[in-house]
């Protein structure tokens, strides 16, 4: 096998000169898995990325659900891209160790209107090539589901709708790209876009990039930068989604995914577990001007909890762990903006919303057909480097529960954040990974830690303390 | 690949209630007597406490002022050590194995250690800031008191330059007590309350000496600045509101016990709160499981639970010797 050359990890500098094959602006869970398929081939491929870390935009902030597709529209280019991207992304997660829980979901039915809509949902399902979608009773919903609130009428039984870790699935592609060879700029914002020739001349903050071919995975900002190549196709508006996160004892209140029935009322909020052990409840959805509007509300948290007491009467009075906002990148089209220009050799993948985390592999295996239309000589593809993450899923074993890590290395047995059970070893191997952490923020997405529900009361600043460099069972003064 | 172990007494926790329990225990001649902490040090929450006032006590109807909060850490662990106790840190109690059995990681490797009785001293944390649902963005400069108290104390680490502390029960004061010595500007004190929920002289002192304003019926309604901490938005019960410039805002107070390990254990809350239900010789519902300090009813100060801590030795004691549980109500 042919020895690959590691790609570059960058957050500060100049850009390295010479022209790339292939450019992709944005590190989110689509531009990541864009990187990762184009990796597959012998070309000069960078990644620039405003912020200073991959997913750090609306890939971070969403459901953490990898959905079959049964309720898409069917024939949309979305519905197309769901369905195989489950497929790709479920077995992909088995290999890189990505933590996914089939857990199944329920589309609960609280009125008649919403009960007379579930069989409409079902044939919905089997036109998008799911079969096995079944009407639950309320006797048989409350058996499924024991702790839910009174006034369930019915239920659709979604099963293969899944859990996944949203955290480590931008990272894996990341780590996978980078280790086959593709550079990775990190807060590298793209201003301004020109042209010499035949090749693009982007404008960043640490100076320009030459590139021959443009993928266009900016997210919130993908109509902004499409705009900068001549092309007023779609506008972004951003609609908000503010979740909150219940502690670890909730997780035993719920089984499935509850997802709200959609009526032309509007849609409600889901439940869910995560693959951490936690209690998911949200989204609103809350069209906004402004993309930068991640912040939590008064009204919206007690929307949420009030209807969060409906579905889940128990899940209310548990203490709540984080609460979060993310944007999706709504836009005025019923279908994801995919569109390839073969004449500037562009091609903008914008209009991603909700979906895009589960469809993020058949995105990225679609646009690198669309690139090779448009002239990208690929050339002959190889094996990509191989990835196995560390694994935050609660239902695979972590490394505070494994005797033989821990007798192999210590560092795996010293629990530094309690609540999430995360070792030194982990936060250790998490800094000196392919893409390591630069905020703590970063580092909890890696590992957990600081993420549980005292949020940092008995961990933050030894957290700190590691993430700095520093041992911090030596503490500088005080407590010696 | 999990060694088994028999001890006779597991003590959870090696804070002020924990460590005086054990010691309590040793001394009276229980032969194996273990304490787990998951810190790398053994003390509790007074290792980060660097004010004073710790096992303050009267004697003769004279007031015998105590120690910093990490002496009397030191002095608490000392004691439970002299008396025979065996106190291991870096150790966590992951979850039950079984009745009287705990499951625990440390960097040794995994044992299960069953016991004739075991007490839980967990303590209690403050609620942090996503808990009590103040809205807003997440920037950095957000903390609890316990944070604060081991960044500045145990670490010397700088937290920020503008300050504002929310609440008004002793905890705040330390806070405030702990951003003066890491050179933080305390903007405002803000509580919901009416009036300082703590001494009238530590409340005064605040006030007058440090020329920290307190905003009584005042709440943060939402946090600003993206990146770090911009400021907080004020209303007052009266409806008016303002914006206050800060990079640090340090929520105090509204402790909430750690009660994870106890209800994993089916240990049943005490009705409308979050603490295990204990009846006097803080025996819980689950037989031969005990339930101690702030665990039981955040919070009391150090002292208070530590003497709770000895009472329960007492009642460990004479479980051990008799077998002896009250039958809950629910079965009488």
């Amino acid at each position: 096998m042919e020895r690959r050359r590691h790609g570059r990890v960058t957050r500060a500098g100049n850009l390295p000169g010479g022209a790339y094959d292939v450019t992709v602006v944005g590190a989110g869970v689509v531009g990541a898995a864009v990187a990762r398929e184009l990796a597959r081939h012998p070309l000069r491929i960078a990644v620039v990325e405003a912020s200073d870390d991959v997913g750090e935009g609306t890939s971070k902030a969403n459901t953490a659900i990898l959905h079959t597709g049964f309720d898409a529209v069917p024939g949309s280019l979305e519905s197309r891209l769901v369905r195989d991207g489950q497929r790709r992304l479920a077995a992909y997660a088995a290999e890189a160790g990505i933590p996914v829980e089939p857990v199944g979901a329920l589309l609960v039915a609280w009125d008649e209107a919403q009960l007379a809509a579930l069989p409409g949902l079902a044939e919905k399902a089997a036109r998008n090539g799911h079969h096995e979608a079944r009407l639950l009773d309320a006797a048989a919903v409350r058996a499924r589901e024991p702790h839910l609130g009174p006034g369930a009428l019915g239920a659709l039984d979604v099963p293969g709708e899944s859990v996944i870790c949203p955290w480590t699935t931008p990272l894996a592609y990341a780590t996978q790209a980078v280790r086959s060879g593709v550079d990775l700029h990190l807060a590298c914002r793209v201003t301004a876009a020109a042209r010499d020739g035949d090749t693009h001349v982007l404008t960043t903050g640490r100076g320009a990039l030459r590139t021959r071919y443009l993928v266009n995975a900016a997210g919130l900002g993908a109509d902004t930068l499409d705009r900068l190549l001549g092309h007023d196709t779609f506008t972004v508006t951003p609609r908000r989604g503010q979740l909150i996160v219940y502690d670890k004892l909730a997780r035993d209140l719920v089984r499935h995914i509850l997802l709200p029935v959609p009526t032309a009322l509007g849609k409600g909020v889901l439940v869910a577990p995560t693959v951490y052990g936690n209690v998911l409840l949200g989204p609103t959805a809350e069209d906004l001007d402004d993309r930068r509007a991640t912040g939590s509300t008064a009204a919206g948290l007690a929307a949420l909890r009030e209807q969060g007491a409906r579905i889940l009467p128990d899940l209310v009075d548990e203490e709540v762990t984080a609460v979060y906002a993310g944007l999706r990148a709504a836009t005025e089209h019923d279908d994801y903006q995919i569109h390839a220009r073969p004449e500037q050799r562009y091609v903008t993948v914008g209009g991603i919303r909700s979906t895009g985390l589960t469809a993020s592999m058949a995105i990225a295996a679609y646009v690198t057909d669309l690139l090779a239309e448009t002239g990208l000589r690929l050339g002959a593809p190889r094996d990509l480097a191989p990835v196995r993450m560390p694994n935050l899923g609660e239902a695979f074993p972590r490394p505070y529960q494994r005797a033989e890590m821990i007798a192999a290395d210590p560092a795996y047995g010293a629990v530094v954040c309690h609540c999430e059970r995360v070792t030194r070893g982990e936060i250790r191997d998490a800094l000196r990974s392919t893409v390591p952490p630069v905020s703590v923020d970063g580092l909890r997405r890696r590992t957990r830690a600081r993420g549980g529900r005292c949020q940092g009361f008995y961990c933050g600043a030894a957290v700190r303390e590691l993430l700095e460099g520093r041992d911090p069972t030596r503490p500088a003064r005080g407590d010696s | 690949m999990r060694s088994e172990r028999a001890v006779d007494v597991l003590v959870v926790g090696a804070g002020p209630a924990g460590v005086a329990a054990a010691a309590a225990l040793a001394a009276a001649g229980a032969p194996r007597v273990e304490v787990l902490e998951r810190e790398a040090r053994a003390g509790g929450v007074p290792r980060h406490c660097h004010h004073g006032g710790f096992g303050d006590r009267m004697v003769a109807g004279v007031a015998l002022p105590g120690t910093s909060g990490p002496r009397y850490a030191r002095r608490c662990v000392d004691a439970a050590l002299r008396a025979g106790a065996t106190v291991r840190t870096g150790v966590t109690a992951t979850g039950w194995a079984g009745p009287l059995t705990l499951d625990t990681t440390a960097p040794g490797g995994l044992e299960r250690l069953r016991a004739r009785a075991v007490v839980l001293a967990t303590g209690a944390r403050e609620r942090p800031r996503a808990a009590r649902l103040v809205p807003g963005s997440r920037p950095d400069g957000v903390y609890t008191t316990g944070e604060l108290q081991q960044a500045v104390h145990l670490f010397g680490r700088r937290v920020g330059t503008r300050a504002v502390v929310v609440g008004a029960e002793p905890v705040a004061y330390a806070a405030l007590d702990t951003l003066r010595r890491a050179g933080v500007h305390v903007v405002a004190q803000v509580t919901a309350s009416g009036r300082p929920e703590a001494p009238a002289r530590r409340a005064a002192v605040a006030r007058l000496w440090h020329a920290t304003p307190l905003l009584t019926d005042t709440e943060v309604v939402e946090l600003t600045g993206r990146g770090r901490l911009a400021g907080v938005r004020l209303r007052h019960r009266d409806g008016r509101g303002g914006h206050l410039a800060c990079d640090t805002v340090v929520f105090t107070g509204d402790f909430v016990p750690d009660h994870e390990l106890a209800r994993r254990g089916g240990v049943p809350l005490a009705p409308g709160t979050r603490a295990p239900a204990v009846d006097a010789a803080s025996r819980t519902a689950v037989r031969g499981v005990f339930a101690v300090g702030n665990l039981a009813h955040a919070v009391e100060p150090a002292g208070a639970v530590a003497a709770e801590g000895r009472r329960a030795a007492t009642a460990v004691r004479r479980f051990l010797a008799t077998g002896e549980w009250p039958v809950p109500h629910a079965a009488r």
